[in-house]
């Protein structure tokens, strides 16, 4: 018989559950069979990654899905996940031709339907290349790094990835809530890396396990695609108080061992309104809290969240307050958090990056109870990585030399999160999947001399 | 809607075909109350015994039942029985017709026999069954005396000895010429002719077991085709024998016919009628509803009384190749509002035309199709391909020079060349 804290524990799981349904044998061939297979097609041009969408969906209505898993997967790395997280609508759906006529093509889930095949019958879709005597270091398996090493594998380098955490995957394992994507599709795309040679060391953080100069002594060449770290302090009192929860670490936690039975019932507030705010408070519904609201100093018309997210935020009962600041956290006599002051905000003159300026209104300061709070006000940088390898950056953004993806330091190139912002590049996993391939093919250039030969 | 083939009158032109869904007294029954007009009996002979896995079907781009192959042969059932059932359904259908449809051996005395029981029962009509390519023509039956021009004369001889109704006689199309039988069935006094039969068929191949489809315990054998994809096959050979004036009887449509648009393209190719049977089969006898109604609907928006005023309205512009005018022509037009750039148009004519249709940058930097028309041959490849309705036009372009078909040419360069000998 089960306990009642077990009952609650598989309910919370059950939560947990990817919530967009698969499309059936049925329904899969019937919607690319729709495909109407252009020629020269936008929704190829309309992908970061440049995947052959018509090609791959053609193969799904012939029933060759082994060619259309590696269709995808040969121009993106993390085809598997970005078939789950990628914003299609603003992507290669956006770009269909029937959005003229009927419905666009549901390329995303076509996509699924293809990786989701590969990955039930353990399929390999790739052999590394013929060893080219060449060694490249990537350090962080997420995204982009996992992307380098695949080009870089099938090019025949020995590629050796240091991933700080337990397993690798970077935002794909531990970012992106369960119930979008499920641990088990990054894994099995880390498992192809894997499978063209690539040797990835876990619990490895460069710096403090392994030391810049072993690298650049064992490498040929180092990729440095560390992403982004922690949610940077909100800098008002009561920050240190117990239930006070960086969202990137509350989101990993939902992803790792056994869900925390700690929020079920209680009352919680998200600050900030980004993707990863929305995964903050959707990830607190899941547990079971019983009241979650968004707070954001801005208005609705400046939250960068992604439309969907915004709508699937709804859907869980999120309620949003727009025009509100946190002003002060207050704990009870045992240092657990219990309620946040906030203040009302009107918006002023258009900011440096053309966002209107949030300017508190005099006197509105208000005071909301909370059982515990959720920060979600963007990511820190791994600064100090950048400063120890001496390479230029601009506020923890790595600084590129021209369209090469390489830092200031020979033979040191960079992508994915660490090279994002400052009007530079996209936060989207499938930029990242394509800058790691480009990174890799300037490695490739480089380490070849086909560079040198190119611009002599 | 009355339509009246050959004397077999009938409430409206649609028949269902001999084939299962006219196999007893139930089915027929049942679609007379849908509507069907009549009933071709499923052919009535000699009981045979049929092989369990029977039918097969092609599906195409997730469009099933795109074309129907089956190995089912003639009725199963004891001829008292299906002679019995005839006769109900005739006693509670009085204004319906049923045709019975007949194979026997090819001899005098058996069709003599066969045609005496079925008229009997009081059928309004015969159709004899020379067409079935299957099981029944290895036994010197069906398609193989349909094969032979002088068995269909021959054989709708006896009958018409003997009969009292009307007589069809049902064409194989797995023949060179269908209006060489189709006119022996008019010199043996056939009253009309129905066709097509089914073509023969092999469904497919089961790629992983290797097997046929379908497969009879690993076997398999040719079948008979038909269904949506038949239907250019079929309307071709009506169009023939309609346009043939050795063949003065009336003509049963048969062949692919899914809805009254089908309908009423086979009765302006000269069918009195049509005759259906796939289309039963994947949908049931309800279908006949809209063919009644939208053919009810057509007829009214086209001012005209009668079903029968439209029979043969296109015979008289189907010729042959060497009467068509060479110099006419005819351009594609895109419309660039309506086209949405999937550029299928450009690349069917770049690989497989004549390239002429440029992938160009608009005026605001919009990707736009544009036709170079002084190359365009009028081949209708882009309009085909095209997936949206009103994109591409084929118009007209007038070019000044005078008609010419190739016979008129030919004719003129060889009187040119004899009166220059």
């Amino acid at each position: 018989m089960s306990t009642g804290n077990e009952m609650l524990l598989e309910k919370l799981q059950a939560n947990f559950n990817e919530v967009e349904p698969p499309l059936s044998h049925q329904e899969a061939f019937e919607e690319a069979s729709r495909c109407l297979y252009c020629y020269d097609a936008p929704c190829i041009t309309a992908c970061p990654t440049g995947i052959e969408i018509p090609s791959f969906i053609k193969k799904i209505a012939s029933d060759n899905l082994l060619g259309s898993a590696r269709k995808i997967m040969e121009a993106n790395p993390v085809g598997a996940s970005c078939a789950r997280v990628c914003p299609t609508e603003e992507l290669c759906e956006g770009a269909c031709v029937l959005n003229g006529s009927t419905q666009p093509i549901m390329i995303g889930k076509l996509q699924r339907y293809a990786t989701d095949w590969a990955i039930h019958n353990e399929k390999v879709l790739f052999k590394s290349g013929k060893p080219n005597g060449k060694s490249v270091g990537v350090i962080g398996g997420g995204p982009a790094g996992l992307s380098a090493a695949r080009e870089l594998g099938l090019m025949g380098y020995g590629v050796t990835i240091y991933e700080a955490e337990e397993e690798a995957g970077g935002l794909d394992t531990y970012g992106i809530v369960s119930f979008r994507l499920p641990k088990r599709v990054s894994f099995w795309e880390v498992d192809q890396v894997k499978q063209v040679g690539v040797d990835i060391r876990t619990n490895t953080r460069v710096g403090r396990d392994v030391s810049l100069e072993e690298l650049k002594e064992n490498h040929d060449a180092v990729i440095l695609s560390v992403g982004m770290s922690d949610v940077p302090m909100l800098g008002i009192e009561g920050e240190e108080l117990n239930g006070v929860h960086d969202a990137i670490e509350f989101v990993k936690q939902t992803k790792s061992g056994q869900l925390s039975q700690a929020f079920a019932g209680k009352k919680g507030v998200v600050i900030g309104a980004g993707n990863t705010a929305i995964d903050g408070a959707t990830c607190a519904v899941r547990l079971g809290a019983e009241n979650m609201k968004i707070l954001y100093r801005r208005s609705e018309k400046e939250m960068t969240a992604y439309d969907f997210e915004y709508e699937f935020a709804k859907q869980d009962g999120v309620e949003f307050r727009w025009l509100t600041a946190p002003k002060r956290l207050i704990g009870d006599e045992a240092g657990n958090v219990c309620a946040i002051e906030c203040e009302k905000m009107e918006l002023g003159e258009a900011d440096a990056d053309g966002r209107r300026r949030p300017m508190p209104i005099p006197d509105s300061t208000f005071t909301l109870e909370v059982d515990f709070v959720i920060k979600a006000i963007g990511q820190t940088r791994y600064t100090d990585l950048l400063e120890q390898f001496n390479i230029h950056h601009d506020g923890g953004v790595v600084t590129l030399n021209d369209d090469r993806f390489e830092t200031s330091v020979n033979n040191v190139f960079s992508c994915g999160d660490v090279i994002f912002g400052k009007g530079q590049g996209e936060a989207m996993v499938v930029t990242a999947s394509e800058q790691g391939k480009q990174t890799a093919y300037q490695v490739h250039e480089k380490l070849s001399g086909l560079q040198a030969e190119s611009t002599a | 809607m009355y339509t009246n083939v050959a004397g077999i009158k009938s409430p409206n032109p649609f028949w269902l075909a001999s084939a299962p869904p006219t196999n007893s007294g139930y089915q027929v029954q049942r679609a007379f109350e849908a509507g069907w007009g009549g009933a071709v009996w499923k052919t009535l002979g000699e009981p045979i015994i049929n092989t369990s896995s029977r039918f097969a079907a092609v599906s195409f781009n997730g469009q099933r039942v795109a074309g129907f192959n089956n190995i089912e042969l003639i009725t199963d059932r004891p001829l008292e029985v299906n002679l019995r059932e005839i006769e109900e359904t005739k006693l509670r259908f009085p204004d319906h017709a049923i045709i019975a449809s007949l194979m026997v051996e090819p001899e005098q005395e058996k069709w003599h026999e066969i045609v005496k029981r079925v008229e009997a029962v009081g059928v309004d009509g015969l159709e004899l069954n020379f067409g079935c390519p299957h099981g029944m023509a290895e036994r010197g039956m069906g398609a193989a005396s349909g094969q032979v021009p002088e068995l269909v004369e021959k054989q709708t001889y006896w009958v018409k000895e003997v009969a009292q109704t009307p007589v069809i006689v049902k064409l194989t199309p797995n023949i060179t010429d269908i209006t060489v039988t189709a006119e022996s069935a008019v010199q043996g006094g056939a009253d009309a002719v129905s066709m097509i039969n089914t073509i023969n068929s092999l469904a497919g191949v089961d790629i992983h077991t290797w097997n046929t489809v379908p497969n009879v315990d690993g076997k398999g054998a040719h079948g008979g085709y038909c269904g949506p994809a038949v239907k250019p096959i079929a309307l071709n050979m009506v169009a023939e024998c309609a346009r043939n004036p050795s063949i003065n009887v009336p003509i049963s449509g048969i062949g692919g016919i899914g809805d009254w648009q089908n309908t009423v393209e086979f009765m302006l190719m000269g069918a009195s009628g049509v005759q259906v049977c796939t289309a039963a089969m994947h949908h049931g006898f309800s279908i006949v509803e809209d063919m009644i109604d939208g053919l009810s609907n057509y007829l009214d928006e086209k001012g005209i009384g009668s079903v029968q005023e439209i029979i043969g309205k296109t015979v008289p512009k189907y010729s042959d190749w060497g009467d068509m005018d060479l110099n006419y022509q005819t351009v594609a037009r895109i419309n660039n509002d309506v086209c949405i750039n999937c550029n299928k148009c450009h690349i069917a004519c770049e690989d497989t035309a004549h390239q002429c249709i440029d992938m160009l940058k608009g005026e605001d930097g919009e990707p736009i199709l544009q036709v170079r028309e002084e190359e365009c041959v009028g081949c209708n490849l882009c309009s085909i391909v095209c997936p949206v309705d009103g994109a591409i036009d084929m118009i007209e372009k007038d070019n000044n020079l005078p008609p010419l078909s190739w016979n008129t040419r030919q004719n003129a360069i060889n009187a040119k060349s004899l009166a220059n000998s």
